[in-house]
């Protein structure tokens, strides 16, 4: 067990607001959208040189409030164990950042937000966004935060997608990147699990094609997305020894009731998950996710020698993002001449571990952004 | 650490390459070489290491490494992109080790490759008169807990890199307490080969 440290107490999300007409956003795929909001939270302080700042970048399903506690909230932010005075993201030297992506629907503008010129939530109005979207999104706040290099970008699954995007849109505005139980590319079956996500919203006649706001979500096809996704963030080890085949009540109750826990668990996810996002979000961020690939032409073109360091972790037992798909990440960048390391966690939570394995990850991540702080003093890495 | 209780391999590696030379470790366990070859010749240095615990406290040096195995990690590294390739008492634990010593020619220019002699007197000495596997300083594993798959002696060695038009440009034989020269292949403890081969 390791040591219990402090959080860092009560915190706010705040917004901030850009892009507005004539000076809307140009999106990857050519069309404009403005004004954006993004939600964020940033702990820590900023110093004098504004050289310590960390942008953590959140998975699919997360938000700008990875760390401390909302008034009023009993359940901290989503990566409380990896950001506060004394952990891996220590916010008595670092100033972290965190924002709910575009597309999202935590406080950043998405499809469940009021377009400007109806009036009305934009539904499928809301234009494709893609991961390198997201990315310009964030520059902007960044940039309004009034920092010029980051320390790090470091984010697991679409939260090391967007670290790595931006190695690839501004190379020389992060001096690290650490991207976690990711990849470069989406393979077929990372495609199809997000397509059964959303045939299974698409299929509920509540989506009304995107038209819900006023009628109600499709809850049972946002629920039935949410389950498919529970289970391919968990691994075989994991579901055996947190369910087995343990049953609720004492013998089978001989109907389609949920006689299993597992049965149980994934229908109190599903129910869950319905009360805090969006079904559109659900679609449109998958598919930013299914759109994004940095391999290849795409990470080479950043020019010769990266000066930004790398930490690419993965988990043995995560089959959504397999360590080959980190492997070959590691593979292209050493073709480069990146300075890179590269360690795989041993861990039976399945690609889960990225937010469980607290203690493997606080020790790689503390101790690599401590070396990239202070510069490198005895080492002088490739 | 102080330099008198450095190892003498590591003593030995750190004086044979150049201020500012680009180096790579295979099998860099926890990084205790490279971190001398980064202070004390200003080297920039990787590893690459397989077990997870040793990752780690290369990580808290401040090194960086690639967690893999020789046999498969070194594909990525483009041709001649550094100066060493270092295989300190690792070479004994490769499964491939014709294609290893291969790619480390192809992605570096020189390669040191140091070894725990099998014919030592007193690894000799416990297989003839005792009838056991050895075990002593160097081969410090019990036949059941070695980590090693291979076992070679400094004349296997020559005779290996002579077949293969490797040039042994320097070799330093290690006893308990210093180099040695007299009956090499018999008093060796431990042997670090400096190696290059001509390219085609």
């Amino acid at each position: 067990m390791s040591e219990k440290k402090e959080s860092i107490g009560l915190v706010e999300t705040k917004y901030f607001t850009f892009a507005a007409s004539p000076d809307a956003l140009v999106l990857e795929s050519g069309e404009k959208l403005g004004p954006i909001t993004q939600a964020y939270e940033t702990y820590g302080t900023l110093n004098r040189e504004k050289s310590n700042a960390v942008l953590v970048l959140h998975a699919f399903s997360g938000d700008a409030h990875a760390a401390g506690f909302h008034e009023g909230d009993d359940k901290p932010g989503w990566w409380n164990d990896m950001i506060g005075p004394g952990k891996a993201f220590d916010t008595q030297k670092y100033f972290v950042i965190s924002s709910n992506v575009l597309g999202g629907c935590k406080g950043s503008t998405g499809p469940a937000s009021i377009n400007p010129k109806t009036q009305k939530p934009y539904a499928l109005d809301f234009p494709i966004i893609t991961i390198a979207d997201m990315v310009k999104a964030q520059k902007q706040l960044v940039d309004f935060l009034g920092i010029d290099r980051l320390l790090a970008v470091a984010g697991g699954s679409m939260g090391g997608m967007q670290a790595l995007q931006w190695f690839v849109s501004y190379p020389e505005k992060v001096r690290s990147v650490i991207p976690i139980a990711t990849a470069m590319k989406h393979s077929p079956q990372q495609i199809a699990f997000d397509e059964v996500g959303r045939q299974a919203i698409m299929a509920d006649p509540a989506w009304n094609k995107g038209s819900y706001y006023d009628s109600g979500q499709p809850d049972r096809g946002l629920a039935v997305a949410r389950m498919v996704g529970h289970i391919t963030y968990m691994s075989d080890e994991s579901m055996e020894e947190k369910f087995s085949r343990k049953l609720k009540k004492d013998g089978y109750t001989f109907s389609f009731d949920a006689d299993f826990e597992v049965e149980g668990y994934l229908r109190y996810r599903g129910d869950n998950f319905v009360k805090r996002f969006d079904a559109n979000s659900y679609l449109y961020i998958t598919k930013a996710m299914d759109y994004f690939d940095v391999s290849g032409a795409k990470l080479a073109k950043t020019g010769g020698k990266p000066e930004a360091r790398f930490l690419v972790l993965s988990f043995k037992s995560d089959w959504l993002y397999p360590s080959a798909q980190s492997k070959e990440l590691v593979l292209q960048l050493k073709a480069k001449q990146a300075d890179v390391t590269y360690c795989e966690i041993f861990s039976t939570y399945g690609h889960d571990a990225f937010l469980l394995e607290v203690e493997a990850e606080s020790k790689l991540i503390g101790h690599f952004l401590e070396n990239i702080l202070n510069g490198r003093k005895k080492t002088n890495a490739i | 650490m102080p330099y008198d209780l450095l190892r003498i391999d590591h003593r030995i590696i750190g004086e044979i390459i150049h201020r500012g030379a680009k180096v790579i470790d295979l099998g860099c366990g926890g990084g205790e070489l490279l971190y001398h070859l980064a202070n004390v010749k200003n080297a920039a240095v990787q590893g690459i290491e397989l077990n997870e615990s040793a990752i780690y406290k290369c990580v808290e040096k401040g090194l960086s490494v690639m967690h893999g195995d020789l046999d498969n990690g070194l594909s990525g590294f483009p041709d001649k992109s550094f100066d060493y390739v270092i295989l300190n008492q690792s070479l004994q634990q490769v499964r491939k080790v014709e294609y290893v010593i291969k790619e480390t020619f192809r992605i570096g220019n020189k390669v040191i490759i140091g070894f725990p002699n099998f014919a030592h007197l007193k690894a000799r000495a416990m297989l003839f008169f005792g009838g056991k596997a050895p075990v002593t300083g160097a081969l410090p594993d019990k036949w059941h807990e070695t980590p090693n798959l291979r076992f070679l002696s400094i004349k296997d060695f020559k005779e290996f890199c002579s077949i293969r038009g490797i040039k042994v440009e320097k070799a330093y034989y290690l006893g308990k307490y210093g180099t040695i020269s007299l009956l090499p292949n018999l008093f060796t403890r431990n042997a670090v080969f400096v190696l290059s081969k001509e390219t085609k």
